[in-house]
Formats: C-alpha cells, structure tokens, sequence
C-alpha cells in the first residue's frame, strides 16, 4: 500500500515538475496524467486476459492432442473460456474510454 | 527423444468433422438478434436515439468479434493445433485492436454516446454468453444429459434413436 501511494505521490510529482517546466496549466497537466493513466490501466487490463487465453489454449492444445476423439468438447469449452475470459479486457478497454473520453 | 517427436506430432495435427466453434458463435448471432430489441429500448429509455444507435453498434461490434474469433479457430483448426493455439492467442490481440479502433472511429460522430456503447459491448458480449452457457452446459454430457424431446417423424427421440 505504501509502495503504491509513493507511485502516485512521484507521479502526481512529475507531473507537477513537467507541468511547470512546459508551460501547462493545471487542467491541462491533469488531463495529460488522466490520459497516461487510463492508457496504463487499459495496457494492464490486457495483460491479465492475455495470460489466461494462453494457458487455456494450451491445456486445450494438450487435451486434443492426448484425446483426439473429445476435441469437439474441449474446442467448445475452450471458444467459450476464450470469449469469458476476453470479456476482463472488453471491461477495461470500456473503463478506458469512459475514463478517458466522458 | 520420441516423446519429443510424438509431442511435435501431435502439435502438427489438424483437426478433422464439425467446428463446434463456429455453430455456437452462429448460435450466438441468432440469440442477438432476440436482444437486439431489448439492446434499442433500453438504451433509448435512457440515452434517447443516440443510445439506441450506439447500443446497437457495440452489439454489432459484440456480433462480428464473436465470429471472427470462431472463424480464426474453425480455419486454423484444420491446419494444426499449433496455428490455432497461435490464432487464439494472435487473434485475441488483433480482435481488441479491431474492437479499439471501430470505437475510435465513430467516437466523435455525432449519433454515438459513449456510455451506452461501452455499457452495452460489456453486457451483451456477457449476457450472451452466459446465454449459450445455459444452452451449452445443457446439452454438453451429450446424450446423457441433452433435453429429451418428443418423437416427431424429422427429429427422433434419444431413446428411438438409440
């Protein structure tokens, strides 16, 4: 928790210092961090997804593979995981926008 | 040695009958069409005419993100296991580039509010699949646990058919 308040702390502060040396007002400065951080928060909210899809595929890839005969299921479960777990970066890249745009 | 080998080859194998795949993503197209209605008026309430458009653009977006995915699979399915784990994989990237830029580009037009659209993409691409998921779960142990049917002359029940 500490660690994660002296992140925003050094942020909020470099922001300040780059706010001051450019010349942008304190609107501006602030829509410039918003932007860096729902830009972070949407690359972050990938991340996650992406892990998972690839460990999902590749326990199906091995599943088919050891039994060929029960491809048709594991191809089922595995579209529907896919999509679920697909849904996590749908709900940051809508956290995005809505942060970033509304 | 020949595990590696066996492991090589069974990476190398392309799968082979239906692509289950692409039925439940046509599935889902056909139970979007029945939300489609649902998508419009609720957004309308709430959002006016700009939110009915905008709903039923995310919905639209949810549609063809669906069938493009199952598509990726379907074709890569009957090249091997390994190009469909790299189109899984790949396709997840290039879909949420392909979802990021229809949203940036309509972004600006007048018709599009942006919290009906995002609202909408997230609960449609779930509300559907939970959906299916009834569907699919139901008749997933096929034909232990699949919904017996009455006996008609074109589809014949489990137990006749057995």
């Amino acid at each position: 928790m500490s660690t994660l308040s002296h992140i925003v702390h050094t942020v909020a502060q470099q922001a300040g210092e780059a706010a001051e040396t450019t010349g942008l007002n304190a609107d501006e400065a602030k829509a410039v961090a918003g932007a860096g951080g729902a830009g972070m928060a949407y690359g972050l909210a990938a991340i996650g997804p992406g892990i998972g899809i690839g460990y999902l595929v590749g326990q199906a890839v091995q599943a088919m593979a050891r039994q060929p005969e029960s491809a048709g299921q594991v191809q089922t479960t595995m579209f529907l995981g896919i999509a679920f777990t697909e849904a996590l970066a749908l709900i940051g890249f809508v956290v995005f926008i809505l942060l970033k745009f509304v | 040695m020949s595990a590696g080998t066996d492991a090589d080859n069974a990476l190398l194998v392309a799968l082979e009958g239906p692509a289950p795949a692409m039925e439940i993503a046509l599935d889902l197209v056909k139970r979007s069409g029945w939300a489609l209605p649902v998508v419009l008026f609720g957004c309308a309430a709430f959002w006016g005419l700009d939110g009915a458009l905008s709903g039923a653009y995310a919905l639209g977006i949810v549609v063809v993100n669906f069938l493009l995915a199952a598509w990726l699979l379907q074709v890569t399915g009957r090249i091997s296991f390994a190009a469909m784990a790299g189109a899984a994989l790949f396709g997840y990237v290039l879909r949420l580039g392909l979802i990021f830029l229809a949203v940036m580009l309509v972004r600006d037009a007048s018709w599009v509010s942006l919290v009906p659209l995002g609202l909408t993409l997230i609960a449609t691409h779930l509300g559907l699949l939970f959906w299916e998921l009834r569907y699919v779960s139901g008749s997933f142990a096929y034909p232990g646990l699949k919904p017996k049917g009455r006996a008609t002359p074109s589809t014949p029940s489990i137990e006749s058919a057995a």
